[in-house]
């Protein structure tokens, strides 16, 4: 036992649903999100977007709208020659504003910063600005074409944090590649009994979170303060203090909650610009995005990708050959990461004799796309399960005994390669009690299907995460972790995990948002993170002070630490007990003062690196019925279920919530979702043209099943939760339309597509 | 452009105040009165983060002229967290996680109390068809009809 452990043998204040910490203010609209902070003097700001995908700048006149009552400043990009010239957390490829040439339409052009939004917005519109049109390249095809127009001609380098060791060199308009190759692909497909392959598309979708970009700037004396509805504030101090020259320490970011992220509010979106805009206006500025700018501002990657697998014929997988490009738009964003992951998850987690991925991350002419929960799993998860289907199928096997005679076992090698870390879940009871849920062996009738998927998506990011927790003289506690709450429950987890640790109740302890001045270090708030690593964090920080308490008072009473038990909050032993306030006192010997104690985490070998890692594989585990009417292409979604195999619940009813959540925006995106582009032209940029879940979409049945095998690296044996459904749920919506006979392979699955795919098939009988 | 004189009655408070006519009610609560629970984020009447009770009516305050409430009572959720009645909405929500960001709580909050006042609030159909202006991108909406389930209940009790 350590040091003054809790004397509980097993966690008892981890593992209960308590009642969300955020809970009260959220609900009476008192909860502070950045739109809703007023910071004194401050001024709105509007954008002027490039009306055209792809263009020479020739001239930009501002002086109508300089002249304007109530403009403060109006910003171009050939003012801010002071500052470093690109940005971009993974490549520097992308200017504060646009200098010489617009890559998409809606690329930030000006910027005017006004005493009210309607003044700014009216100022925008006095900008007058010459474009000469340029070749659009809209798509990936067209972006990779021999003779494609280059969207970005100059060397750039890479940002500060791709974390994808040595990029490699740009070809062409590809920006990022990510090669997997294992075995002979070649050999084992020439030889190959039963062989299965298409050629299928992924739609560009957008997160939506409810809560636009949203950001407030002042660019002080040599230091700047940022207020920003950001997932990572501090990868946005880092890049910023970059951009601008300025040493890190005088930048600060300051998060409240967030209204929704996704991923759409990680790295670096509105920041730079907004900070820009309030240099120039030398008084604080906020940018508000409206939806239609937040959809240009990022977005989730669309993908063409061509698939072959083969498998000998009575079903044991072979090979595995992948191709695949996804779209990242005008600027790379998170690409690289994405085409990472995407490829590293294209392989399903099976095991191969070989195994060749080819992942592309292609610049085109459209609005840039970057992270949106389960990226780069949610891609491919879907074709390779098809795939899976169709040769069991072939093979005269169910789906569910192709995948327990194929599927991964835990501490076998993820990576075909064998690097990285080994399988760390037990994938084939996961996808027994998911199939079990749905009814598996239940009679179905012609027009219902059944599917499951299996999937793994790299998590974790890098493992890097501090924490302390703060004990005031009263027996008060304030956890200090970075951790950005914007739905996931995070502060709650976090307080439930400092109170276990301390004994004490959960009302005693309170989480704050981020402020990098006095917040310790935390990389990141995605990747399903937080939980295992900053968590863990928070974990080591509670049981440094309640070391520190325990020291306290065994040197005030003469014995050793390891004599001295606590309970709920009390140090006791030796025949002497004293609760924490009573110690503190004694420690300083007057009523005040605070005891700290401090966590970290950081890679336990190694650099951590992304070949290294990851620092688990989330599991992507889910089973679906569907019905499909024939008459009208429609898909009701009867009943879903979902797997979290999170280790240990710190909270089991908050990630029973999370992938609720994820199985709805997997049904978007499976069903109905698509940003349409034409011509690199956004076509459907309001709520009233994007189609997102409403409550009339929710499944007849939804079950998320809880997994805890104690096999995290987080605290308690956790590990984070999330992501893995929405990868898994289009993966098994597609499977269980295919086993109902329309096999698709293209999404998002509409009834237009799906009665036209159903009208084919009929005439293929025919014909 | 003009500007209009009128009286609201905001959470039962009288204010009078002086607006553009085309001022929204979006704009007069979070800018001018800092009542900060109705959010903007779609703009076009969809997504009711901006819900608000206008003489007990859930409207859409992105799109609801400030003109066209004069001499009207408005309902925000900071109003409802005051009442007795709140107290249940609290505890049904809270019961089932059914909060996650909490971007677009009060609206799904002012929309149930609108139902259930009009009576209309007694079955899962219900909850459904009422409920349908209004977006949770967290939930995937399972812990809100839940919640809704508990407070129609609690109504018919």
């Amino acid at each position: 036992m350590s040091v003054g452990a809790a004397t509980g043998v097993t966690p008892e204040r981890v593992g209960r649903s308590d009642r969300r910490k955020d809970l009260g203010e959220k609900i009476r609209g008192k909860a502070e999100f950045t739109g809703d902070l007023e910071v004194p003097r401050m001024l709105h700001g509007k954008v002027l977007r490039a009306e055209l995908p792809h263009a020479r700048i020739v001239s930009i006149d501002t002086s109508a709208a300089a002249a304007m009552d109530g403009v403060v400043a109006v910003l171009v990009g050939s003012e801010l020659g002071e500052f470093n010239p690109r940005w971009g957390h993974a490549i520097k490829d992308r200017p504060i504003l646009a200098i010489d040439r617009v890559r998409f339409q809606g690329e930030p052009v000006a910027a005017v910063a006004a005493v009210d939004e309607e003044t700014a917005e009216a100022a925008v519109r006095r900008i007058a600005v010459e474009y000469e049109a340029l070749e659009v390249v809209d798509t990936v095809a067209a972006a990779t074409a021999a003779d494609a127009p280059l969207i970005h001609a100059e060397t750039v380098e890479p940002g500060l944090f791709h974390g994808l060791g040595d990029l490699p060199e740009e070809e062409g308009n590809v920006c990022y590649r990510y090669r997997l190759d294992a075995g002979s692909v070649e050999l084992d497909e020439a030889e190959a009994e039963l062989t299965v392959e298409g050629e299928y598309e992924f739609p560009a979708v957008y997160q939506y979170a409810m809560e636009t970009h949203t950001v407030i700037a002042d660019f002080g004396d040599g230091e700047v303060t940022l207020w920003a509805s950001c997932q990572h504030p501090f990868l946005v101090r880092a890049e910023i203090a970059d951009l601008f020259r300025l040493p890190i320490g005088r930048v600060r970011v300051i998060v409240p909650y967030l209204g929704g992220g996704f991923g759409s509010k990680s790295y670096t979106k509105m920041e730079p610009l907004t900070t820009a805009l309030a240099w120039k206006a030398g008084r604080p500025v906020r940018i508000q995005n409206r939806v239609d700018e937040s959809m240009l501002t990022t977005r989730r990657h669309g993908m063409r990708c061509r698939m072959r697998t083969t498998a000998t014929a009575d079903g044991r997988l072979v090979s595995r050959n992948v191709r695949l490009w996804l779209d990242t738009g005008a600027y790379a964003d998170n690409g690289p990461r994405v085409c990472a992951t995407a490829g590293d998850a294209a392989p399903g987690p099976y095991r191969w004799d070989a195994v060749s991925v080819d992942a592309n991350c292609v610049y085109t002419n459209t609005s840039p796309a970057g992270s949106y929960r389960a990226f780069g799993a949610v891609h491919t998860q879907w074709i390779g399960e098809m795939q899976i289907d169709e040769l069991a199928r072939k093979a005269g096997l169910d789906p569910l005994e192709m995948r327990r005679r194929n599927l991964l076992k835990p501490g076998e090698p993820v990576r075909p390669d064998g690097t990285g870390k080994p399988l760390d879940a037990d994938l084939i009871g996961d996808v027994e009690r998911a199939a079990a849920a749905v009814g598996w062996d239940e009679p179905r009738s012609d027009s219902v299907g059944r599917g499951v998927s299996v999937g793994l998506l790299a998590a974790g990011a890098h493992p890097v995460s501090r924490a302390s927790v703060r004990m005031e003289a009263d027996g008060s506690v304030e956890v200090n972790v970075g951790t950005t709450e914007m739905g996931q429950g995070a502060r709650t987890v976090m307080a439930q995990i400092a109170a276990q640790e301390l004994d004490i109740d959960l009302d005693r302890v309170t989480v704050q948002g981020a402020d990098t001045r006095f917040t310790p270090y935390d990389r990141s708030t995605g990747a399903s993170r937080s939980t295992t690593l900053a968590g863990l964090a928070v974990q080591r920080a509670a049981a440094d002070l309640r070391r520190r308490l325990v020291e306290t008072a065994a040197s005030r009473w003469g014995v050793e630490p390891d004599s001295l038990a606590v309970r709920d909050g009390v140090v006791e032993g030796a025949g002497e007990r004293a609760g924490y306030e009573q110690l503190i006192e004694m420690r300083f010997g007057f009523v005040g003062g605070e005891v700290i104690g401090e966590g970290e985490v950081r890679p336990d070998r190694g650099s951590g690196s992304y070949a290294e890692g990851p620092v688990f594989w989330e599991v992507c585990i889910a089973a679906a019925q569907v019905r499909v009417d024939p008459e009208t292409g429609r898909i009701a979604v009867e009943r879903m279920a979902t797997i979290a195999d999170v280790g240990k619940a710190i909270n089991p009813l908050l990630v029973e919530r999370q992938d609720e959540g994820a199985v709805l925006q997997g049904i978007g995106n499976a069903l109905f979702e698509e940003m349409v582009f034409s011509g690199g032209y956004l076509t459907n940029d309001t709520l009233l043209d994007y189609r997102v879940p409403r409550i009339e979409d929710m499944p007849a049945a939804m079950r998320g099943i809880i997994v805890e095998n104690g096999d995290g690296p987080g605290p308690y044996g956790a590990k984070g939760c999330g992501e893995g459904a929405q990868a898994a749920t289009p993966a098994a919506l597609a499977t269980a339309l295919a086993d109902a006979g329309v096999p698709m392979n293209e999404l998002p699955l509409t009834p237009e597509r799906v009665w036209r795919r159903i009208n084919e098939l009929k005439e293929g009988e025919r014909g | 452009m003009a500007d209009a004189r009128l009286t609201i009655t905001v959470n039962g408070v009288a204010r009078e105040l002086t607006v553009p006519e085309h001022e929204l009610l979006l704009d007069t609560l979070r800018d001018r009165l800092g009542l900060k629970g109705a959010k903007r984020s779609c703009d076009v009447q969809v997504c009711g983060v901006c819900t608000v009770l206008v003489d007990g009516e859930p409207v859409s305050a992105c799109t609801f002229l400030t003109a066209d409430a004069a001499g009207r009572e408005v309902l925000t959720i900071e109003g409802f967290a005051e009442s007795e009645e709140f107290a249940e909405f609290e505890r049904a929500f809270a019961d089932r996680a059914a909060v996650q960001c909490g971007f677009c709580t009060g609206g799904f909050v002012l929309t149930l109390k609108a139902l259930r006042d009009a009576g209309e609030l007694n079955d899962r159909e219900d909850i459904i068809a009422g409920l349908d202006g209004n977006v949770c991108r967290c939930t995937g909406y399972k812990s809100i009809v839940e919640a809704a389930e508990a407070i129609a209940a609690g109504g018919s009790a």
